[in-house]
């Protein structure tokens, strides 16, 4: 623990503080506490809907205003927050463990399933994300689900080369060789001697991976396809409050900035911690 | 000269397999098009009988070659909500899309090459640190708030835009043109942050080299250095993120014209994928991948111009 305040620090040697983990980590935390306690307890009803109260200002009963039906924005962030935080996360999972798996096989083995898995990745990454997620959204249909399968499928070219090209740099170490004349299996020596070494670069695409995660579920579900309300995320609430940006700003401007905030905390934590490591 | 045929039959090779997988996915999703043609007036005489007539019963490979030559004729297929052909229907939308895609691109380069340059020569600066702030925050902002931000500013603060108020190409080409600068500039403003922080990196990594040296020492000034000899080097990164960029651009339009209300290809690609209405949604897929394919060559070319060093590789 007294490590990990440590590294808040002034550096001693150089005098400088590493003020993007510093950064990062304040707003990711105020991220994570704002879904984790959304999880028990909204100021308000995120769906309860209010006729007496429509589009109000900020004020100290709700600090982000309410929206066109009179819900509380901020018990609405909270939630939407959620949904956006869970689909990213789950983008992740797939993207990572199914690209890590695919890398750490083809980066092995390689030969000819090399060659042809490294074609299609290639093919896929020229494509815009965007546009890849858009293709199996339509063949998966539009849904909360669907969205995070989509992203996840999209995501596992970019983690597949990361982890190959780390498995290429590994396979003829020392290390490896001598854990195979042990006698080590090829399958103990992947996922037991080599992939505990990837983890470091493993990690740093995770952050820029989360980052693009958020952004992506954002934008699909600004336009409309994605989670399905009532149970709306981030990007949703933001594309409806966009109809009423003229007479009500700070609700178009609260959700996006808590959107801006997100993605931010977790680029400056990803910066920092690649700080650290130098 | 052999460079480039090699670098045209590898996109050709890849157009053939792209299209291949685009055609596979949408002939093995669950669902019969022409019942899906037909709704709720489908009957199973109606079916069987324009089953044949479409060909739906010919074996998958046939009617992959069907649809892919139909298609490098211009034939996109019909359409299975309006019952018109897609190629129609997308005729007038792709010029609104891809010069919205142009114009970005051309900000972007605007921005990024003059700022990437000045703030690598003033490397440690206060300038170069206010502006790698800035690019970090322009890189977390989405370009679809970005736009909300920027109608905001320009619409309601300054009244100078008119939300909404997209007029169509062959009525005002002047009009259409300044109606797609603000959308234009959101997509374009974290793509530019990305590449003047790739520029800077790319030029500072140059600088150091003993070319530059020598160019200084034959009487060249900073500007005279950077911008002559520099900067051809330092772009060889910098115009494969760009290449990237203007594809991802493309894409990005389509989330920028839900912001501005501009009717270009991405109202019909939506509804079309809420609909299900697969035709329309391949041709569109289809085009795009043509165009980062074809934007991927150019890169390649580029690349050659830039550095003949650079060769085929066996």
């Amino acid at each position: 623990m007294k490590k990990f305040f440590s590294l808040f620090k002034k550096n001693k040697a150089t005098g400088e503080r590493n003020t993007f983990l510093l950064l990062g980590v304040i707003i990711t935390g105020f991220i994570l506490l704002m879904v984790i306690v959304g999880l028990f307890y909204t100021p308000y009803n995120p769906t309860k809907m209010d006729a007496s109260a429509k589009l109000q200002g900020i004020s100290f009963k709700h600090i982000m205003g309410t929206d066109n039906m009179g819900r509380d924005v901020f018990s609405r962030v909270m939630y939407g927050s959620r949904i956006t935080v869970a689909i990213a996360t789950f983008t992740i999972l797939i993207g990572a463990g199914i690209g890590t798996i695919i890398g750490a096989l083809t980066g092995y083995f390689g030969g000819i399933g090399d060659e042809i898995t490294m074609r299609i990745i290639d093919a896929m990454l020229a494509f815009p994300s965007l546009l890849l997620s858009l293709v199996f959204v339509s063949l998966f249909g539009t849904g909360t689900y669907q969205v995070a399968i989509a992203l996840g499928i999209s995501f596992i070219p970019s983690f597949a080369r990361i982890v190959r090209g780390e498995f290429l740099r590994c396979k003829n170490m020392d290390y490896v060789e001598v854990a195979r004349l042990q006698g080590a299996s090829n399958i103990r020596i992947i996922f037991v001697h080599i992939l505990p070494n990837t983890v470091g670069v493993l990690l740093s695409s995770v952050m820029i991976g989360f980052n693009n995660a958020v952004l992506a579920e954002a934008g699909l579900s600004f336009l409309g396809i994605g989670a399905q309300p009532p149970h709306a995320s981030l990007g949703k609430m933001l594309s409806d409050a966009q109809g009423y940006l003229f007479n009500r700003p700070s609700y178009v401007m609260s959700i996006g900035l808590v959107i801006v905030l997100m993605v931010l905390g977790f680029s400056f934590l990803g910066e920092g911690i690649k700080r650290i490591k130098n | 000269m052999r460079y480039i045929l090699k670098k045209v039959l590898s996109m050709v090779l890849t157009l053939f397999v792209v299209s291949l997988c685009v055609f596979l996915a949408f002939s093995l999703i669950p669902g019969d098009p022409v019942t899906r043609m037909f709704g709720t007036e489908a009957t199973p005489e109606l079916i069987a009988q324009y089953r044949e007539k479409l060909g739906f019963n010919d074996p998958l490979l046939v009617r992959y070659f069907r649809w892919f030559f139909a298609f490098l004729q211009g034939d996109m297929g019909t359409s299975y909500d309006y019952k018109m052909p897609v190629a129609g229907m997308l005729a007038e939308k792709i010029p609104i899309t891809l010069t919205l895609a142009v114009m970005s691109f051309v900000i972007m380069v605007i921005i990024s090459i003059p700022l990437g340059i000045y703030t690598a020569k003033y490397e440690n600066g206060i300038i170069d640190h206010v502006i790698s702030v800035i690019n970090q925050i322009m890189m977390a902002v989405p370009p679809f708030f970005s736009g909300i931000l920027l109608t905001f500013f320009f619409g309601v603060i300054l009244k100078i835009f008119t939300p909404g108020g997209f007029v169509s190409y062959t009525k005002d080409l002047e009009g259409f043109l300044k109606y797609l600068i603000l959308p234009a500039f959101a997509i374009a403003l974290p793509k530019a942050a990305m590449a003047t922080k790739l520029l800077r990196g790319s030029v500072i990594e140059e600088a150091g080299k003993d070319y530059t040296r020598t160019a200084y020492s034959r009487g060249n000034t900073t500007n005279a250095v950077l911008y002559l000899h520099v900067l051809k080097n330092a772009m060889i990164p910098v115009i494969t993120f760009m290449g990237m960029a203007l594809a991802d651009m493309v894409a990005g339009s389509i989330v920028i014209e839900q912001v501005f209300g501009i009717p270009g290809v991405s109202r019909i690609l939506l509804s079309s994928i809420n609909n299900r209405d697969y035709p329309v949604v391949e041709a569109i897929i289809m085009g795009i991948a043509i165009m980062v394919l074809v934007i991927n060559l150019l890169v390649d070319i580029i690349y050659r111009i830039i550095d003949p060093r650079i060769e085929v590789e066996e």
